[in-house]
């Protein structure tokens, strides 16, 4: 069986080559799905399939409709259309069957705040019948890895923000789940929480769990296997990281300046150049042919008195290659 | 159903109710304050109306009559008057609200005729009251006559029997004393927990959406029913605490008789918990926010409970629409329920009107509540 034929039996919304479709069986799978709130339509026609073990990353601003993805795939929120498959069981038809096999992690702290880390622990384990011995072994393996293991009699509304959404992880994973939804799990949590709860992730992709995130982040979304883009309730493109950087119109230079906001302003509208995106204190700009423009680039700025300490060319990021796609899509 | 989720939930449900010791204070402790205010508050015996007394003879026989008065318990003497004219003054400052009258020959009249005339003024602004005032005034007079009937009839030698004396002995029945207390007392109980149980689960569903754990609990196998059930068993216990509370004040405190059994009163306590919980919970489960739920759940039972229940108006007085519309007060089964056990000793087979009435409101409740609680954020 060739990837290609798994695309065409299930057909991915995207403008973006469809070749990365994964071979391995099925997890999730999402069919045009819709769903509005009054007039607006916060999700509309979404299709993508996830495969087990394979960490599927939802990105985009705020109100692309992350959120109402995440909670129309746990099973808490009924679609207006379309269908979702999770595991081989239709969510939409048979939410409560579903949500045996998965564990989401809302957005928002949705653990007791009056009950300790330990309480909240055991109820979530209680709540998917995990036997006593199997609660113990993985909260205190989860625990240890999560740095929380001296926090187990400390109230959850007491943690830092990082502890939380660690013990949010803990609980979601006290029973064992073949599909992890996480809506921006790392939002407020600082560096090294990330990097203990990223470790976490990486271990449970290996043992086979498929876990879907959203994030806002354009680091995180660089760590996920496949990434899809959402602008305004749709999926603009869907692809492996390197895949959307490789399809990236035009290449990109780094350019240092002194006074990027004056660099940014001079370049603007400029022929030949894509886009201007500000990066601190370096200023990414995307061209049709480097050979040509940078030359004029320099001309462009020594005119309007700009200074700039180097330019060179430079490997996209992820937000690169999202402004770039979605920028282009809003002039398109 | 799940036994180990819904035990899960009760615990967790129990869990935070501890540790959040001002709301279980409140919880316990506002039926006790209820029960005393209203215990006291409520209650349609006048004692001690302020009497203005004139009187113009001032014998021996007529100090006799004043005191068959105050010695009634009904009456206490608020002013004694020199003039008539200022027993209008009294009224209007409000000194008194009934006066009494002895006319300058009392004792000589009464001594030659048999009988004399005394007069009574009552302030009638308030008709209840001194509806109730000269039912006590005749009662005071009834007495007087009755010693001075007895006292010609030995003076005479003759027995007062004989001087053709008429008694009526009222005799009553369940509350001998006439006391609307005990009457009333039992009635305060169902108020109270109706009202303190609605408010109790009122804020179990909102809560948890307020703070936002609604969602994860939601994505969890938990079904609706084990929802239900396990956050109804703690208020259920903490209701059970509250009527027992209640109950033994009336009892103890307030000393109603209780002449039924406590299998019959624990029975039906534990039915009418299942509605009022059933209808906070219901509540909850349509409002989300707790300021909402508990207003809600307020209005709904505070009016229907006071004015429709038949615990300080009597059903049977009421206009035939009205008394249709009590057969939906819960409370009003539960009222006739403890009256029946507390003041005539009732079984179950006594009070298998109200009982019905209550399991079919019971049923109904959780056949609602079970059903209206879905899984879904929309």
């Amino acid at each position: 069986m060739t990837s290609g034929e798994i695309t065409v039996g299930n057909p991915v919304r995207t403008d973006v080559d469809k070749t990365s479709a994964p071979s391995a069986p099925v997890t999730v799978r999402a069919h045009g799905l819709s769903k509005s709130f009054g007039a607006l339509k916060a999700v509309n026609n979404v299709d993508f399939t996830v495969t087990a073990g394979e960490i599927f990353g939802l990105v985009g601003p705020d109100g692309a409709g992350k959120t109402t993805i995440m909670r129309m795939l746990a099973g808490v929120l009924s679609a207006d259309t379309g269908d979702i498959e999770v595991d081989g069981v239709d969510v939409t038809a048979d939410p409560e069957q579903a949500k045996l096999h998965l564990s989401y992690m809302p957005q928002r702290f949705g653990l007791y705040e009056d009950l300790t880390v330990a309480e909240n622990i055991f109820f979530y384990g209680e709540l998917f019948s995990v036997s006593r011995t199997d609660r113990l072994v993985r909260s205190q393996a989860l625990l240890k890895a999560a740095g929380l293991a001296d926090f187990q009699k400390r109230l959850a509304g007491q943690l830092s923000g990082g502890m939380k959404q660690k013990l949010g992880l803990i609980c979601a994973l006290i029973h064992t789940p073949r599909v992890l939804l996480l809506d921006e799990p790392t939002t407020g949590v600082d560096p090294v929480s990330r990097r203990e709860f990223w470790g976490i992730l990486y271990n449970l992709r290996e043992s086979g769990v498929t876990i879907i995130l959203s994030t806002a982040y354009m680091d995180e979304a660089e760590r996920c296997s496949r990434l899809a883009l959402l602008h305004a309730g749709e999926i603009r493109y869907c692809d492996t990281p390197a895949r959307l950087k490789a399809t990236m119109p035009g290449v990109l230079l780094a350019i240092i300046s002194s006074n990027p906001r004056a660099l940014r302003e001079a370049l603007t509208g400029q022929t030949g150049i894509l886009g201007v995106l500000l990066m601190g204190d370096r200023v990414h700009v995307r061209v049709d042919d480097p050979a040509q423009r940078i030359p004029e680039i320099r001309a462009s700025l020594a005119n309007h008195h700009v200074e700039i300490t180097s330019i060179e060319q430079v490997v996209p990021g992820i937000e690169d290659v999202f402004v770039a796609l979605l920028g282009s899509e809003e002039t398109a | 159903m799940n036994l180990r989720r819904l035990f899960a939930l009760a615990y967790k449900e129990t869990l935070q109710i501890w540790r959040d010791p001002r709301s279980l204070a409140i919880a316990l402790l506002m039926p006790l304050m209820q029960m005393a205010i209203l215990g006291y508050g409520v209650s349609l015996d006048i004692k001690h109306v302020p009497l203005c007394v004139y009187d113009q003879e001032n014998s021996q026989q007529s100090r006799g009559l004043v005191q068959d008065f105050v010695s009634s318990g009904w009456f206490s003497i608020s002013r004694r008057l020199e003039r008539e004219a200022d027993i209008r003054d009294a009224m209007d400052r409000g000194s008194c609200n009934a006066a009494i009258v002895v006319p300058v020959n009392f004792s000589r009249t009464l001594a030659m005729n048999g009988t004399a005339p005394v007069q009574a003024i009552f302030d009638a602004t308030d008709v209840n009251t001194t509806n109730i005032a000269l039912g006590y005034a005749q009662g005071a007079m009834a007495q007087a006559s009755r010693e001075f009937v007895t006292g010609w009839a030995a003076a005479h030698g003759t027995q007062p029997s004989l001087v053709g004396q008429i008694n009526l002995e009222p005799n009553t029945w369940f509350n001998e004393t006439l006391d609307s207390r005990n009457f009333i007392i039992p009635g305060v109980v169902a108020v109270i927990l109706a009202l303190v149980g609605a408010q109790l689960t009122s804020l179990t569903i909102s809560r948890e959406w307020e703070r936002g754990t609604m969602e994860q609990l939601i994505s969890t196998p938990v079904t609706a029913l084990e929802v239900m059930l396990g956050k109804l068993t703690p208020y259920f216990m903490i209701g059970l605490i509250d009527a027992g509370f209640c109950l033994a004040v009336a009892i103890f405190w307030f000393h109603v008789p209780f002449r039924g059994n406590v299998i019959t009163l624990f029975t039906t306590t534990m039915l009418f918990l299942i509605v009022v919980l059933g209808i906070g919970y219901l509540i909850s489960v349509r409002i989300r926010s707790q300021l909402g739920a508990s207003q809600v759940a307020l209005l709904v039972t505070m009016l229907p409970t006071n004015l429709l229940s038949g615990y300080t108006f009597p059903i049977d007085q009421m206009p035939a629409a009205i008394q249709a519309l009590t057969l939906v007060v819960y409370a009003r089964y539960y009222v006739t329920i403890l009256r029946g056990v507390f003041l005539k000793g009732s079984s179950l087979t006594d009070l298998w009107m109200p009982i019905v009435g209550l399991s079919v409101y019971a049923l109904l409740i959780i056949w609602l509540a079970a059903r209206a609680f879905h899984k879904r954020i929309n």
